[in-house]
């Protein structure tokens, strides 16, 4: 086990939260976890997953498969319909709000585009926690803002508005939000979408070095194979509301299963069908209906 | 031909029937929808303690609602009251009274136009704004994560953009009826020749403060409650897509319209004593 740095927040809760999270063995736990936005139709049905302390796990599958949906359901912002979910320990499911925002703020998140407070600047942006959590001084938030852009290498942008910034930045400077409360966990929504060659490999890079350096462990949804393989220590594979298939990149890469060799290859054609399940071709096109 | 068992139930059964279960579920959806509304209005109030204790954020919205709607209100506080006017002074002539001019005035805007015009623009300005503002927020994901910081987004955004309205509203009605009387000035003393000391004393002598002015300003206060509710609830409520905020923002307008006049006419009936 990692040895985990000591605690950033003044309050004894969190103080004694970093205790518990030092001694406890798994960093999320889903067990036989089920959900669904409307009772009709389930997303995920009964999947079970691990994430260690200091580990990088990539969730991985098709759109729509309910990926976003195990990060909302560890974040706390919906409910398993049943199963347990746990951060640090702590069953997620049974928080109650002032536990639910305690456990976030030990969590950091990126979202898919940034998610950029478009009314502030990149140093208010990544200044907005450390204001709105913690009860430190300007000057000492300045220091932690420079640091945290700092090590995502846009110090240099602090000034710059959000529209100003290109996707990578603005990627780069929601990580460095992200960081800013040094979580425990950090949370990343397919962090590589719509990113040329060298801000993917760029984003990756800082994924796997503030994990580190921070000792937190962390939890990609992704579909971007090759960049995952290259800086995770471990893959689900979701399909169908299940874990499919899971392992290192080592074991991915050599992995026989028809559906792990389909979507690491990127074939059309395998055990995911290219076409939607619908009744006869022939027959709706004769019968004119919608 | 489809099979019967194909058939949904309420098609089966005739049109009549859909159209039924139809009206009863948009009943339904929209009792719903006003049960939730409801609810997050008391949810605002329970998020306006840490709100108001921050007041710079509340000040940051009384800016952006109300410092940045004062160029509407006052150019069309202006032409109202130069149109009030114009017609009063053509009605009043006839009866042998314009110099009472300054008394109609000062009554139609401070009783009635001011609050109500007022509303109504602020409706079209800064409450689509809020709408706007807020649904982009949440269709962007910047709610999502604020909540994700553990920062409450009723708390940081919504409380402070509706204590920001409704402390704007009964001051941009103020300004609007003020503009408007000095309006009525302009035309009535400047352009048409009446005498000033009539416009002004005749004015003074019939707006009586509490049964005039006061009740003005319970209008604009209830107006400037009702129009930022709507307004934060359609920005926080509306479908996280382009569209989505698109016909948020045109319920946010057509809806405060229609809400404003409704409580109009019952605030009127309420504060008319038949003197």
């Amino acid at each position: 086990m990692r040895v985990q740095s000591g605690p950033t927040t003044l309050n004894f809760h969190a103080f004694l939260s970093n205790f518990i999270i030092v001694a406890h063995p798994t960093a999320v736990q889903l067990d036989d976890v089920a959900f669904g936005y409307d009772r009709s139709k389930m997303v995920l049905e009964q999947v079970n997953l691990t994430v260690r302390p200091g580990q990088i796990v990539a969730l991985m599958g098709g759109s729509g498969c309910g990926k976003t949906t195990i990060l909302r359901l560890i974040g706390g912002t919906v409910r398993p319909s049943s199963g347990t979910v746990s951060v640090f320990g702590e069953d997620v499911g049974a928080m109650d709000t002032e536990a639910l925002y305690r456990m976030r703020s030990r969590l950091g998140m990126l979202f898919q585009f940034g998610a950029l407070f478009t009314d502030l600047s990149v140093f208010d942006n990544v200044a907005f926690p450390l204001r709105e959590r913690t009860g430190l001084g300007e000057r000492m938030i300045r220091d932690l803002v420079l640091m945290k852009l700092q090590a995502v290498g846009l110090r240099g942008a602090r000034n710059l508005m959000p529209h100003q910034l290109s996707g990578g930045m603005a990627r780069r400077v929601a990580l460095a939000r992200g960081i800013a409360l040094d979580p425990r966990l950090m949370l990343f929504d397919e962090p590589f979408t719509g990113l040329d060659p060298i801000s993917l490999a760029t984003i990756g890079r800082l994924v796997r070095e503030l994990n580190d350096a921070l000792g937190a462990s962390s939890i990609i949804v992704t579909h971007d194979v090759q960049e995952s393989l290259q800086i995770v220590d471990y893959l689900y594979f979701i399909a169908g509301g299940r874990v499919v298939a899971q392992g290192t990149p080592k074991e991915v890469r050599a992995s026989e299963q028809p559906f792990v060799r389909q979507f690491i290859r990127g074939e059309i054609e395998g055990v995911v069908p290219f076409h939607q399940s619908a009744g006869d071709y022939r027959s709706e096109l004769l019968s004119g209906a919608r | 031909m489809a099979e019967r068992g194909n058939v949904p139930p309420a098609q089966a059964a005739g049109p009549v029937r859909a159209r039924t279960e139809r009206l009863g579920a948009w009943t339904l959806q929209k009792i719903e929808r006003l049960g939730f509304a409801a609810r997050f209005f008391l949810a605002i109030l329970r998020f306006s303690g840490p709100s108001l204790r921050r007041f710079g954020l509340v000040m940051r919205e009384i800016h952006f609602a109300g410092v940045l709607s004062l160029v509407i209100i006052g150019v069309s506080g202006l032409f109202v009251g130069m149109v009030l006017g114009l017609q009063g002074y053509e009605t009043l002539v006839r009866y042998g009274s314009a110099e009472a001019l300054g008394t109609l005035v000062a009554l139609s805007l401070v009783r009635e136009l001011g609050p109500v015009v007022a509303a109504l623009l602020f409706a079209s300005r800064a409450g689509s704004a809020i709408t706007a503002e807020i649904g982009l927020m949440k269709a962007t994901e910047q709610l999502a994560a604020m909540e994700m910081m553990a920062v409450e987004p009723l708390a940081r955004v919504v409380a402070p953009r509706f204590w920001g309205g409704v402390i704007s509203m009964p001051l941009l009605a103020a300004i609007f009826s003020s503009v408007g009387i000095l309006g009525g000035y302009l035309i009535g003393v400047v352009t048409i020749g009446l005498d000033a000391g009539a416009y002004w004393s005749q004015m003074q002598a019939a707006v009586d403060f509490r049964d005039d002015v006061i009740n003005g300003v319970i209008k604009s206060c209830v107006f400037g409650v009702a129009v930022t509710w709507i307004a934060v609830f359609e920005g926080y409520d509306a479908a996280p897509t382009a569209e989505g905020v698109s016909r948020a923002t045109t319920r946010t307008v057509v809806t405060s319209a229609l809400v404003i006049l409704a409580l109009d006419v019952l605030l009127t009936a309420l504060m008319f004593r038949g003197t």
